[in-house]
Formats: C-alpha cells, sequence, structure tokens
C-alpha cells in the first residue's frame, strides 16, 4: 500500500470531506439557532454576572482611582518609617479632591475592610481638613489623630496600590499579608472562617454519609418490591420533593422547637423532664436532622435507577452457587451498586456544602456554614468583592472534588438515572 | 450411572402464588440419578416454577421435595448444592471470567491451588480456555453462555438447573450448543433438569422429557415414546405436526376401533384413551404417517383433493382435503416419483390403523 493516503472524491469530483461538511452545515445552522435563545439568556443573566462577580473578588481598582497621587509619591516609600511630607502632600490632595466629589465616605469603607479604625479617622480627617493651611501637611494630618501617626495605617493604605489584590482570597482563609508583606495567619481569637470552612465540610460530609445509610435501604425496596407498592413508595420519597423548600425547614421547626412536637412526645413518654427539654435547634443537630431530610431524595433517586438496571437473577444466581445471602449481596449486589452510590453522594455532598435557607433558619449560631458567611457580606457589610471570593473559593473546592471523585471512580461510572 | 432411580422427587407438591389459582397441580415426579430430564410446556404452564421450586427460589404451597431422599424444603438455596444456569446467564458483570467461574469455590473456602485447577478443568470443558481476564460484556452470547454453563458445573453439584439456556441464542447457535450441553452432560454424568418451550431442543437433547400443561405433567417418557406415541392429543398437538379427525367410537375392539367423522365416513383407528362404543375422540395421525399411491397393503384408504403445495426443498407439504378436514397436511419426499402431485389434483392416501390415535376429544 502507499504511503499517501488518496482523497477520496465523490462521484461528482468534489473532495469527500467538503461535501460532507456542505451537507452537514445547514444542520448545524439549525441546531444552533435553535439553542440561540437560551445561550443568549444564559450569557445575559447567568454566565455575565457570574463573571462581574468573580472580576471584583480581585478587583481592588476603587481605591487605586481614588488616590492616585498618593499610590504614585508611594511607590518608593518602602513602609520601614513614617512617610514623607511629600506623600502627605499628595494624599491632601488626593482627599481634597474625594471631599469635593463626596466619595470620601467610599474610601473609608473600603479601608476599613482592610484595617479597622479608618472609618471615625477618615470623618475627622474631613471636619479638620477644612481649617488646613498650606504647607506642613504632615505634621497637621499626624495631629488630627493619633492614628494617622501610626506607620500601620499607612502600610494599610499602601496595600490597596495594585489594581488586584488577593487580599479577600487571604482573608476568607484567615490569613492576611503583613507589613513585611508575608503571608501570616491573624490571631487565633479571630479565626471564624476556616472554623467555618472546616464545619461546612464536617457537615456537609455527615449529611451525606447519613443520607447513604437511610437511602440504601429505601432504594433497594423501591428497585425489588412489586410494582403497585413501589409506586406508593416512590410517591413518598418524592412527596417532600416537590414540596417547597421553606415549608419543609419551617415544619423542621415546628418539630424540633424547645417547645414543639418532637421534645413534647418526649416528656410525654418520660424520656426527658420538662424542665430539662433538650435543644435540637439552632445548633448542628437541627442542621444535620433538616438537611438530611431535605436531601434525602437526591439519594434514593441515583440509587434506585442504578438499582433498578440490576437483574434479580444475579442475586438468584449468587444463591445458587453458595453464597450466604449477605456475601452475595455484598460480592454480587453491592459492588453493582457503586455508580448509583458515587452519583448521589456526589450530588449531596456537592448540594449540602452550598446549603443556605435550612442552616440559615435551624442552624442557629453553631449550625451555620461558608454560604451564610457569604449572604452576610452580601447583605449586611456589603463586601460584595470578599463574598464573591468565598463564593469563587466554595465553587474550587466543590470543582475539586468533582476532579479527585473522576480520579477515583470515574467520571463515566455516574448514573444519574 | 443411574444408580438411584429417585434421586430428585416431587411428592404431591402443589404451588399457588395467590391463594386462589393452582400454578401446579398434584406434581409426582421422580427424576434418577444421572438423567438429563427436560421440562417441556408451552409458557404459564408451570414449568419453570417447579425448577424455582427446586433451587429454593420459590416453596411448594404442599407436598414436599426430596433431594437423594432428604426433604429441602427448609434448606435454603445456597445449601442445596444444586447448580443452576439462568435464562439471560446472570454472569456478574463486574467480574472477570475467572471471577465467575472461582466465586461458588471461594464461597466454599477451596485454597487457591484447586480453585485455578477446577476453573481451568471447567473452562476447558467448554473450550473457553484463555478467556480467564475477560470481562462477560466482551463475551459473544454464545460465549457468555458456556461461561454459565462453566460456572454452574465448576463446583461439582449433584444436580444442575438449566431455565431455557438458548433462548437467547439464534438458531444455528442455539443447535451446537445443544449438542455440546447433551455431550457434556454425557461425560461428567451429573443429573440435569432442563426447562425449555422449544420440542426440538427437548427431544434432541433429553433422556426422558415431562410435557407441562395447565400446572400437570401430561405425559413423562423418553423422546420417541413421546413423538410417536402420545396419551393425549395436548402431547400430541404440542409435539411435532398432527393431522386430526374427529368423531365418534362405532365399533370398539381391544386393539382396534372404528371413528365415524362428521361427514359420515368411517376410519379405522388404535384405541388409546378410548373404552366403549359411543365415545367422542380425536384421532391423531402424523404428516409423515400417510403415504401417498402406495402398493402396500394399508387398511385406510381415502381419496383427498390437492388445495395447496408449499415447497420445503428436500421434501414437499401437501395440504389436502380429506374426510371433511381441509387442513390435512402430507409431507411427500422429493423424489421422482412423486412428480404428479399439481394442484387440484385426486390422489390416494393410505395409512396403518395403528398409527392413528384414538384420544381424547378436544
Amino acid at each position: 500500500m502507499s504511503a499517501e493516503l488518496k482523497q477520496i472524491l465523490t462521484t461528482d469530483g468534489i473532495p469527500l470531506e467538503i461535501s460532507l461538511k456542505r451537507a452537514e452545515r445547514k444542520n448545524k445552522i439549525k441546531a444552533f439557532l435553535l439553542v440561540a435563545p437560551l445561550l443568549f439568556f444564559l450569557m445575559i443573566t447567568y454566565i455575565f454576572p457570574i463573571g462581574d462577580m468573580l472580576m471584583r473578588s480581585v478587583d481592588d481598582k476603587m481605591v487605586t482611582n481614588m488616590l492616585p497621587n498618593t499610590f504614585k509619591s508611594m511607590e518608593n516609600w518602602d513602609g520601614t518609617e513614617m512617610p514623607s511630607e511629600e506623600i502627605f502632600e499628595a494624599f491632601y490632595i488626593d482627599f481634597q479632591k474625594l471631599v469635593e466629589e463626596k466619595r470620601e465616605g467610599k474610601l473609608s469603607t473600603q479601608l476599613n475592610y482592610t484595617k479597622n479604625g479608618f472609618k471615625s479617622i477618615i470623618k475627622k480627617l474631613r471636619r479638620k481638613s477644612k481649617t488646613f493651611e498650606e504647607g506642613n501637611y504632615k505634621e497637621q494630618i499626624m495631629a488630627v489623630h493619633r492614628r494617622w501617626a501610626d506607620i500601620d495605617y499607612w502600610r494599610a493604605i499602601k496595600r490597596h496600590a495594585p489594581s488586584y489584590t488577593t487580599s479577600k482570597y487571604l482573608k476568607g482563609i484567615d490569613m492576611y499579608k503583613n507589613e513585611e508583606g508575608k503571608i501570616v495567619s491573624v490571631e487565633e481569637d479571630r479565626r471564624i472562617h476556616r472554623v467555618l470552612w472546616l464545619r461546612t465540610l464536617e457537615i456537609a460530609f455527615f449529611v451525606t454519609l447519613l443520607c447513604f445509610l437511610m437511602a440504601y435501604p429505601i432504594a433497594y425496596l423501591l428497585a425489588t418490591i412489586p410494582m403497585k407498592y413501589s409506586n406508593l413508595l416512590m410517591i413518598c420519597v418524592l412527596l417532600p420533593f416537590w414540596t417547597s423548600l421553606l415549608v419543609r425547614t419551617a415544619s423542621w421547626m415546628i418539630l424540633l422547637q424547645q417547645q414543639g412536637v418532637v421534645n413534647d412526645f418526649f416528656v410525654m413518654i418520660g424520656l426527658v423532664a420538662d424542665d430539662n427539654r433538650p435543644e435540637m435547634m439552632y445548633n448542628k443537630t437541627g442542621t444535620y436532622v433538616a438537611m438530611t431530610q431535605i436531601l434525602l431524595p437526591f439519594m434514593v433517586l441515583p440509587l434506585y435507577s442504578v438499582m433498578k438496571t440490576i437483574s434479580p437473577s444475579l442475586m438468584r444466581a449468587g444463591k445458587s452457587l453458595g453464597g450466604t445471602p449477605f456475601v452475595t449481596f455484598w460480592k454480587v449486589y453491592f459492588p453493582l451498586t457503586i455508580p448509583g452510590i458515587g452519583a448521589g453522594c456526589l450530588l449531596v455532598f456537592i448540594l449540602a456544602i452550598g446549603y443556605y435557607i435550612t442552616p440559615a433558619l435551624v442552624g442557629g449560631a453553631s449550625g451555620t456554614l461558608i454560604s451564610n458567611q457569604i449572604a452576610f457580606h452580601m447583605k449586611s457589610t456589603l463586601d460584595w468583592s470578599f463574598a464573591s471570593a468565598m463564593g469563587l473559593m466554595l465553587l474550587t473546592g466543590v470543582l475539586a472534588i468533582y476532579w479527585v471523585y473522576n480520579k477515583l471512580v470515574g467520571i463515566d461510572n455516574i448514573k444519574l438515572g | 450411572m443411574s444408580n438411584n432411580p429417585d434421586f430428585v422427587k416431587f411428592d404431591k407438591v402443589d404451588k399457588s402464588y395467590d391463594g386462589k389459582v393452582l400454578v401446579v397441580k398434584d406434581l409426582n415426579l421422580d427424576i434418577a440419578e444421572g438423567e438429563f430430564i427436560t421440562m417441556l410446556g408451552p409458557s404459564g404452564s408451570g414449568k419453570t416454577t417447579c425448577l424455582m421450586m427446586l433451587a429454593g427460589f420459590e416453596t411448594p404451597t404442599n407436598g414436599e421435595i426430596f433431594l437423594d431422599k432428604n426433604p429441602i424444603s427448609n434448606i435454603p438455596p445456597h445449601k442445596r448444592g444444586i447448580g443452576m444456569v439462568f435464562q439471560n446467564y446472570a454472569l456478574f458483570p463486574h467480574m472477570t471470567v475467572f471471577e465467575n467461574l472461582a466465586f461458588p469455590l471461594k464461597v466454599r473456602k477451596i485454597n487457591k491451588d484447586d480453585i485455578d485447577k477446577k476453573v481451568d478443568k471447567a473452562l476447558s470443558m467448554v473450550s473457553l480456555t484463555g478467556f480467564e481476564n475477560r470481562m462477560p460484556g466482551q463475551l459473544s452470547g454464545g460465549q457468555q453462555q458456556r461461561v454459565a454453563v462453566a460456572r454452574a458445573l465448576v463446583f461439582d453439584p449433584q444436580v444442575v438447573l438449566m431455565d431455557e439456556p438458548l433462548g437467547a441464542l439464534d438458531k444455528n447457535l442455539r443447535e451446537s450448543m445443544q449438542y455440546e450441553i447433551k455431550h457434556i452432560h454425557e461425560s461428567i454424568g451429573v443429573t440435569v433438569v432442563y426447562v425449555t418451550h422449544d420440542q426440538s431442543e427437548a427431544l434432541t437433547m433429553s433422556n426422558r422429557i415431562a410435557v407441562f400443561n395447565d400446572g400437570k405433567v401430561q405425559q413423562l417418557s423418553s423422546p420417541d415414546k413421546l413423538y410417536e406415541e402420545p396419551v393425549n392429543s395436548f402431547v400430541a398437538e404440542f409435539i411435532g405436526e398432527n393431522n386430526t379427525f374427529a368423531g365418534e367410537v362405532t365399533n370398539f375392539q381391544k386393539d382396534q376401533c372404528k371413528v365415524k367423522l362428521s361427514n359420515g365416513s368411517e376410519i379405522i383407528a388404535n384405541p388409546i384413551s378410548v373404552n366403549s362404543n359411543g365415545d367422542k375422540t380425536t384421532v391423531s395421525l402424523r404428516p409423515e404417517r400417510a403415504i401417498i399411491n402406495t402398493k402396500n397393503n394399508m387398511d385406510n384408504n381415502f381419496k383427498g383433493k390437492i388445495e395447496e403445495i408449499i415447497y420445503h426443498g428436500d421434501h414437499t407439504r401437501v395440504r389436502i382435503d380429506l374426510l371433511g378436514n381441509k387442513e390435512f397436511i402430507l409431507k411427500v419426499p422429493n423424489s421422482s416419483s412423486n412428480l404428479d402431485i399439481k394442484m387440484g389434483n385426486q390422489i390416494n392416501v393410505s395409512w396403518n390403523s395403528h398409527d392413528a390415535r384414538a384420544l381424547d376429544p378436544k
């Protein structure tokens, strides 16, 4: 055979590949036009906003743009001693411009995220700066408040010089760049985020485990009992699925509160004393109970769909070959359900790790998750860049879990039904 | 070989799933050691239920099953030591061929060297040596079937059950597998209980066949007897082809009777399940036992009109209107003496009264 591949021609003498492409082009255009509206919709409502939020997490242009002269004169300042008069003057010029435009409030908010205490001294500087005399700004500013004479605050300003920053990410894991530019952890009593991350992982892990332990027998039952019963049972599994998340969470609040149904029942059967009712809500217990119940269908359905495909004759074969029911289950049935277990666990874990409403309502202080912290920064502190930084970290975590799962089990082995 | 005539014994076994309908009625069946017995019947006749009761996946509603004289109703399937080949093979899809075969040995805690030896032997028996590391999904239907057979035999069970094992294979493969299974049975002498609805499969393979219908064994006998001497009209209809005449017994004798047909003519038949004059009967005659234009002396001779001719290569099937039966089929060998078969011709059809069996009315 010759090494050269002979080009195949159609009957009309056009190369086959080109002819094929022409024939398929129309279909491709049609297919694209069909998905175009959805694509357009997603671009505007989903991809673009998310991209924008992600940009915010590293964007630090706001301060950079507010203090252009200051940062220019700070370029050669190494931060070992107090800034020179030149820097103070540049800062005064920038600040005066901000006051004229009434934007000094935004500056104080941004600087305050980085270092507490900026808010009050900027307010004070605005008041006092009206009476400033020309020249010798260093002394005049330093006299406004003793913090203006503190080198740490000037270092904090300098940290805003670059247009992009990783400080929000570092803050998300309770770290920061110190005055020497090294990345260090914050003081131990202020490390709130690491605790939250660990708690989120812990709760997601145990919720997944609980869901698995409860869903496996249900799914097995569903897949093996006769149709007329399995349909009824399936509706029982799906009914909560069709109920609003808020309604379900609220009903757990009714059940679990200290004067609630469950506690009343415990008191009635004498399990606990009336004056010593256990707290089952506004702590981790509440989060575990409610989240497990709410996420249970996400475990049952993939397991069920996999078990449904396992022929009952396999179990029979195992038994006829001499395997006890347990050995047959463990060696034959269980390995065949692994794709369903993988799908269910991955689904529940990923959903649990980003769960928001339920922990917010029943979790209390010790049962809230990282998503509640993100919501807090979105709604209360309005530090959106920090919120989106944490959101991206959460997303990265989920992708990492997905990657590990793919390496260990293989994503093709997943079956969602 | 067959030293124990009732190695497997069904004793007055009834089975009902819903408490209303009996799927198996008063089943009494003895299976000899080393025998190849086939349960044959249309779907829903109770044959698979019998097999499942023997395997232990169903319990008899009444009666008892004995294996080597021991009652087994209360023994769970995994302790019965009965091998089984399933309709869809039921190979474990996540295990290699080797692991599939090793499974029954591992659960019996046999040491590793013996496992290797036994698996090798079983694989060579079904000529699949070298396939140890394949997954079942990588095998063809016939190969999967062989693995299933090997797996059911590898732990030397006393009895092997086969539930329509060849149902999913194409015709040629099915035929070659029939011989293969038959040869394996002959060489190792295991007792085989085989379930099928395919009569030719049953006739080819079995020592004895139990024909099931409506939850009862209609006839239990060797393949040739079953074909040549059916005891009732269901068996005659179910096994092979069959020409029938419905009529009434007029002249009953011990080894011969006359049957008056609805069109008034009388034929001479062999009384099987009729006892006296006036009995209603269906006379059954195999197509190949009726001969055309013969010079031999036969005691039934009639003229019929050819209605249809179907060419089958080695023989020709001829449909004749004979004695009011328009569906009378003849099998005519493809030889030069039979070239005068033309549509609409009248021909002479003859048969011996011994071959015309007067059975129960349908």
